[in-house]
């Protein structure tokens, strides 16, 4: 009798502490112990159903960002890294919902990718963003609007891994910091990709997205940036904050 | 068979009332024509003329993702909001100009209004240096034309927070509504939704990895 009011006891207790990490996510998604983690890439392909995006030509952001998010899922399925995507199809997704879905998966590294029309006053060219909120250390009881707050330091690590393989693949990148509700909820780290591709000549007002030799250039320069944050270590359990 | 003193005396007065009626729309008209020349047709008080000041404003760059100050001399009113207001709207006159380095249509009329209010938390400190959140309330025709993507979105809400912090530096945090309703993003990437830092926001969002 005595043994089975412990046994309760011990299970009360066990409740207790599961309700208190439901209550609070980042404690819920504390990461295992770095031998038993496998490198995960997150996906998230901007936009989708009825949220266009920005225009770009005959294609909407939505599409091109997906199409894209196909394309380096292939370059890193085949070199042996697990992805996540956040859709697969011309479906509306929440950015909660698109930070919640990267947030299960413990991931190494987080993309969003988007599109935009090229400068007017610039060329081709890639977009690098991280999020822009202060850079805060306790990531335990990180509000969810906010929680990339704590891995800042690590995106911008992978931004800077990012920039070194796009530089070097002779693409033009820029660097900068935006306000971007799926990527500041984030609890891993995290760079929005913004692919500018070249205007058509003569054209003031839109770009024409469907420039594939820029975009494999582009794509086949995230893949063996993330190779390379693969081999420099970017596991979750090894730089969690 | 009506007697005739009855008919003449009607016919007196018929008569009689058609010349009362006729006197009555005489001196009304007249009335009215006296009402009308001693009417001033000027205003009554005149309309008060803001002194010039100086503003500076920051402008954004699409050609290098980046804002910097300008500084022009407009007629800037005391009241606060109004002059947040009215700052805000030469900013976006620049963007909507022909020649504009961050080229959004709208112009001065995208700003619906702007509010400030006191921070909540900071009343320790005296109210004329106390910390003051600015609600900027665009319009839905401003966010419905302006050009979709991270950079541009971003350069906007930079550039506006950046102003509001130089022109009025008790104003630190910044939200915006759009039509009085909260909103999602600007044109689908910029978060309206949360607060800004204004004093960081030029300072920090631009930094580079």
């Amino acid at each position: 009798m005595r043994e089975m009011y412990h046994r309760r006891g011990f299970s009360g207790t066990i409740a207790v502490f599961l309700s208190l990490f439901a209550f609070f996510p980042a404690l819920a998604q504390a990461p295992p112990a770095p031998g038993a983690t496998r490198f995960v890439v997150v996906l998230d392909p901007a936009h989708g159903g009825d949220d266009l995006g920005a225009k770009l030509g005959s294609r909407a952001e939505k599409d091109h960002a997906l199409a894209l998010s196909v394309k380096l899922r292939s370059l890193l399925v085949a070199r042996g890294i697990a992805v996540v995507t956040t859709r697969e199809s011309d479906a509306n997704v929440d950015a909660l919902v698109r930070a919640e879905i990267a947030n299960r998966a413990n991931a190494a590294a987080c993309l969003s990718l988007h599109a935009a029309p090229a400068s007017v006053h610039n060329g081709p060219a890639v977009h690098l963003f991280l999020s822009s909120l202060p850079a805060a250390r306790d990531a335990r009881l990180t509000p969810w609007r906010t929680a990339q707050s704590a891995w800042i330091e690590r995106s911008t690590a992978l931004a800077g891994v990012l920039n070194s393989a796009l530089t070097q693949a002779g693409v033009t990148v820029t660097l900068g910091r935006a306000p971007l509700a799926a990527v500041d909820s984030m609890t891993c780290p995290a760079v929005a990709v913004e692919i500018a591709p070249q205007r058509p000549a003569g054209e003031q007002n839109a770009a024409d997205a469907d420039d594939s030799g820029f975009e494999t250039k582009v794509v086949q320069a995230l893949a063996a940036a993330l190779v390379e944050w693969r081999s420099d270590g970017g596991q979750l359990g090894e730089h969690q904050p | 068979m009506i007697p005739r003193h009855q008919t003449v005396l009607l016919v007196i007065l018929l008569v009689a009332s058609l010349i009362m009626g006729a006197v009555l729309w005489n001196q009304l008209r007249r009335a009215h024509e006296r009402l009308l020349r001693g009417e001033v047709s000027v205003p009554t008080q005149a309309p008060l003329v803001a002194p010039a000041e100086q503003a500076t404003l920051m402008v954004a760059d699409d050609a290098d993702n980046s804002i910097a100050p300008r500084i022009l001399t407009l007629p800037l009113p005391e009241n606060p909001e109004a002059r947040a207001r009215a700052v805000l709207g030469k900013l976006f006159d620049l963007d909507a100009a022909p020649d504009s380095t961050h080229p959004v249509p709208g112009g001065a009329g995208s700003i619906a209004q702007v509010f400030l209010l006191p921070i909540a938390g900071a009343r320790g400190k005296t109210s004329a240096a106390s910390p003051q959140l600015a609600v900027v309330n665009l319009t839905g025709a401003f966010v419905a034309g302006h050009p979709s993507g991270i950079e541009t979105e971003t350069l906007t809400v930079r550039s506006i927070c950046a102003t509001l912090n130089a022109n009025l530096p008790r104003v630190t945090e910044v939200r915006f509504l759009v039509d009085g309703q909260p909103h999602a993003t600007l044109a689908g990437h910029a978060d309206l939704t949360r607060t800004y830092l204004a004093a960081q926001t030029a300072a920090t969002e631009g930094t580079q990895p």
